[in-house]
């Protein structure tokens, strides 16, 4: 402990003795390092998991009602979502612990307030486990029950921020929501609510906002609400509205929850008898190609870490390795020209050991203070991130683990530089620098 | 000149000299690959759509209630919007470029519904649509008004639905009818019933051009396929376009909002947009990230210099008593300053050759990964010549030092 106290003053010492070199591989320490933080911590936000200890048990189903073209292969990648149709069949039959179907849609909300224009909001339109299912986290009152589901109630959740624009924030249980020309009567009101990503519905974009309003699907259905999102139709269509029951058309996201991930593949059977059933009667086409994907898989096959981020992670550790080099070399040439030091040194007893040793430490000095360097230029280019027009800007946040991280590949990336010097240095013989000198 | 001499102290030297080398190398790799990846997102943003963008502008209307005939208010709106002073045409169209709407829909050349077909965005708009939007004919034929169809008369029509004619964008023409005239055939896209193509344009690219063309569901559209239809829908499911001198959009747009707003209470109108200002917004992500490209390689150059400069001083430092005893014996300044220079030469060319196959061998990785084109030989002399400039200017201050000292110099240590 005593040698490490001797072996910083030295490391100081020999900063001081020259400025510019060390300030220069501060600097150039500190840039690499920044530069991998900030792109580590976007990726790390966007590729971490959304629902953690629940992730394993969601599944997203998705079924092969599309028509076999010629020459498309028997298990070819299914219709992202479903039709409603066959939604409505699977909630009907309801085999798993909790499923749900819904979609995107929007909301033409008419406040009570004359003050207020009329505005549109983001809207889901959804069967009730949805809540449940999803973890969401309620201020006021609740969802609601299979029956409301059934009776297709005119009721309504909204989010914490259209609570507050239409209400002041107030508890708005009970009260009046006229979307379009119908009156909702809103029974719960959300807590501030981020999925990241938006992996429920990919449709409308990873890492777009969670909906403002919530009402069942059966009821958005009836009043011809619409919906938002993609959707993909084939077949003959002529005289159909896509939206109808029989409509050859895809727009449905279906989830079911299972007691345990070992419950997937006997789902999974259930759900190829269901499209058999379908191929028997005549609506599908083929009964092979169903897929049943879990949350990270689910995000994992629809890319949803753009691929720009893991583009951005490896220029910037492209960059940092520049700046390693740089720094190996300038603590190399330190080292050569404090060739005489260390002859003084080792001929007063030092042994190799030591002067490694005091070498290693001036390099992670120097990593430690191209760290905090780094931390405030990752600091800064979280900030610029954010003020970037990307989708998910907001969510560029440095968090604890980041931080620790950042210190600690700074201090291991300036270790490893300081390894070829630091060797260098030990291998000076002390008789033929006290000669030269 | 004097290679030998200079490749023997580099030989003694490895490490040193190997460090220099990889940092060029690794700065020359990048550096090509960074200039490529801004040259293709350059590419991206001048994406050209073929419309006369500079001189548009859109506004929407939704509808949140109803509010009697559709169709008989749509003709109303643009009537009052071709009123507007300075409204030089007017449009209804179903999908408006760089907007956040895109559908793709399969074309056939054939009846046969299960004949494989070609992804295309349909554009949809009344028949002044062609001229409002400044695309240019290169072949046939505009729509004519006879010819034009209400979205929901063809909703209505049933098995009878049918779209007379089209127009079709080139590339949609030539990969439907390879080495013949588009014109005068007819191609199968809007329910059962035929519909005759009447005229190609040279440019309508899809409404999203290369990013999220058909998102992960669709059939996508790369190949930039579209084609024109006279069909038009109500302000429910369309845009109105308006074209105007760039000058007096600002009044336009104002104006344009203010005559849609007292039709109805049951209508919203969205602020009037520029399709200049659509597209600036559209191609954001793609103008950041060339900053921070160009951001990465500024940096990674200067810090490379750098690199040089004090790798270089350090040596000058080292090497005084040589420099001085050449002095002595009779070299010049320019000597020993092209012998430094020289040095770098060396060096950078190493680097630069070796960062050339990691130049290749990233950007085939890219490939893999990235659908990224394959790196142009071009940018091998362009990365080659900057390093080369960059080694030079970053030795030139050691070297000069190096070159002033005085033969004396040598004698002091």
């Amino acid at each position: 402990m005593n040698m490490l106290g001797y072996y910083l003053d030295l490391a100081l010492r020999s900063f001081r003795a020259s400025r510019g070199l060390s300030l220069l591989m501060i600097l150039a320490l500190g840039l690499g390092i920044g530069a991998c933080m900030t792109t580590l911590t976007v990726y790390h936000v966007l590729g971490s998991n959304p629902i953690p200890g629940k992730s394993e048990r969601l599944f997203y189903v998705q079924l092969p009602a599309q028509p076999v073209d010629r020459g498309s292969a028997a298990d070819e990648e299914p219709p992202q979502q479903l039709t409603r149709f066959d939604a409505e069949a699977l909630l009907r039959a309801g085999q798993a612990k909790r499923q749900v179907m819904m979609s995107g849609g929007n909301a033409a909300i008419r406040p009570e307030d004359p003050q207020l224009q009329p505005f549109f909001t983001s809207s889901r339109w959804t069967s009730a486990d949805f809540f449940a299912m999803f973890d969401v986290p309620f201020e006021y009152g609740s969802g609601w029950d299979a029956a409301a589901d059934q009776a297709e109630a005119r009721v309504a959740v909204i989010s914490r921020k259209l609570n507050d624009k239409l209400f002041g924030g107030a508890n708005s249980v009970g009260r009046e929501l006229r979307i379009r020309e119908h009156s909702f009567r809103i029974i719960g009101v959300l807590k501030d609510w981020k999925p990241t990503p938006h992996y429920f519905d990919l449709t409308r974009g990873a890492f777009t906002d969670a909906a403002d309003v919530l009402a069942p699907f059966s009821t958005a259905a009836r009043l011809n609400l619409g919906s938002s999102g993609s959707m993909s139709c084939w077949g003959d269509m002529v005289g159909k509205q896509p939206r109808d029951l029989n409509a050859p058309c895809a727009w449905v996201q279906y989830w079911v929850e299972l007691e345990s991930a070992g419950q997937a593949a006997e789902f999974k059977r259930q759900l190829e008898a269901y499209s058999k059933a379908q191929k028997q009667a005549g609506r599908y086409e083929r009964d092979t190609g169903v897929r049943l994907r879990s949350v990270m898989e689910w995000l994992e096959f629809s890319e949803v870490l753009p691929s720009d981020v893991a583009l951005q992670v490896w220029l910037a550790f492209g960059f940092l390795l520049v700046c390693l080099t740089n720094t190996v070399g300038l603590l190399l040439a330190k080292s050569l020209r404090r060739s005489g030091e260390i002859g003084v040194r080792r001929a007063l007893g030092a042994t190799r050991r030591a002067i490694f040793s005091q070498f290693l430490v001036e390099a992670g000095t120097l990593g430690l203070i191209g760290g905090l360097l780094g931390l405030a230029l990752a600091g800064l280019g979280l900030w610029l991130v954010r003020l970037s027009p990307a989708p998910y800007a907001h969510l560029a946040q440095m968090d604890w683990p980041m931080l620790g991280l950042t210190l600690g590949l700074s201090l291991l990336a300036s270790l490893l530089a300081g390894l070829l010097p630091a060797w260098h240095a030990a291998g000076v013989s002390p008789a033929r620098q006290l000669k030269t000198q | 000149m004097e290679l030998m001499p200079i490749l023997s102290t580099l030989r003694r030297h490895k490490t040193a000299a190997g460090l220099i080398v990889l940092e060029v190398a690794l700065s020359c790799a990048i550096v090509c690959n960074a200039l490529h990846l801004i040259v293709q997102r350059q590419t991206h943003i001048h994406t050209p759509s073929g419309l006369a963008e500079s001189e548009l502008v859109t506004v929407d209307v939704a509808g949140i209630g109803p509010v009697g005939n559709l169709d008989e208010i749509t003709s109303q709106d643009l009537k009052r919007l071709s009123e507007l002073p300075g409204v030089q045409g007017v449009t209804i169209i179903n999908q408006v470029h760089f907007g956040n709407q895109s559908s793709i829909s399969t074309v056939r050349t054939s009846a046969d519904d299960r004949a494989p077909g070609v992804g295309a965005s349909p554009f949809q708009t009344d028949v002044q649509g062609l001229r409002t939007l400044g695309l240019k004919l290169i072949e046939g034929r505009d729509f004519q008004p006879e010819e034009q169809v209400l979205d929901n008369d063809f909703t209505a029509a049933g098995e009878n639905a049918q779209v007379p004619a089209v127009i079709l964008n080139r590339t949609l023409a030539r990969k439907l009818f390879p080495g013949e005239s588009a014109v005068g055939k007819t191609i199968y896209t809007y329910g059962s019933r035929p519909s005759q193509v009447v005229g190609v344009v040279e440019t309508l690219s899809p409404p999203q051009p290369i990013a999220g063309s058909g998102g992960i569901d669709g059939p996508g559209n790369p190949d930039g396929y579209a084609l024109l239809a006279p069909m038009r829908n109500s302000f429910r499911g369309g845009s109105f376009v308006l074209r105007v001198q760039p000058g007096q959009q600002e009044a336009v747009m104002k104006a344009a909002e203010a005559a849609l707003r007292p039709v109805s209470d049951k209508r919203i109108v969205r602020p009037a947009k520029r399709l200049v200002d659509m597209r600036q917004n559209y191609f954001a992500q793609d103008r950041a990230m060339i900053w921070l490209l160009g951001g990465v390689c500024v940096a990674l150059l200067l810090v490379t210099a750098f690199g040089i400069v004090g790798l270089a001083s350090f040596w000058v430092q080292q090497r005084t008593r040589m420099i001085g005893t050449r002095r002595a014996l009779g070299a010049t300044r320019g000597q020993i300053l092209r012998y430094f220079q020289l040095e770098n030469f060396l060096l950078s060319t190493a680097g630069i050759a070796l960062g050339m196959g990691a130049a290749y061998g990233i950007n085939l990785a890219l490939i893999r990964s990235y659908e990224m084109p394959l790196l142009p030989a071009f940018y091998l002399p362009v990365g080659a010549l900057t390093l080369w400039a960059l080694g030079q200017l970053a030795v030139l201050g050691p070297a000069r030092r190096a070159a002033a000292l005085p033969p004396v110099a040598a004698l002091r240590f």
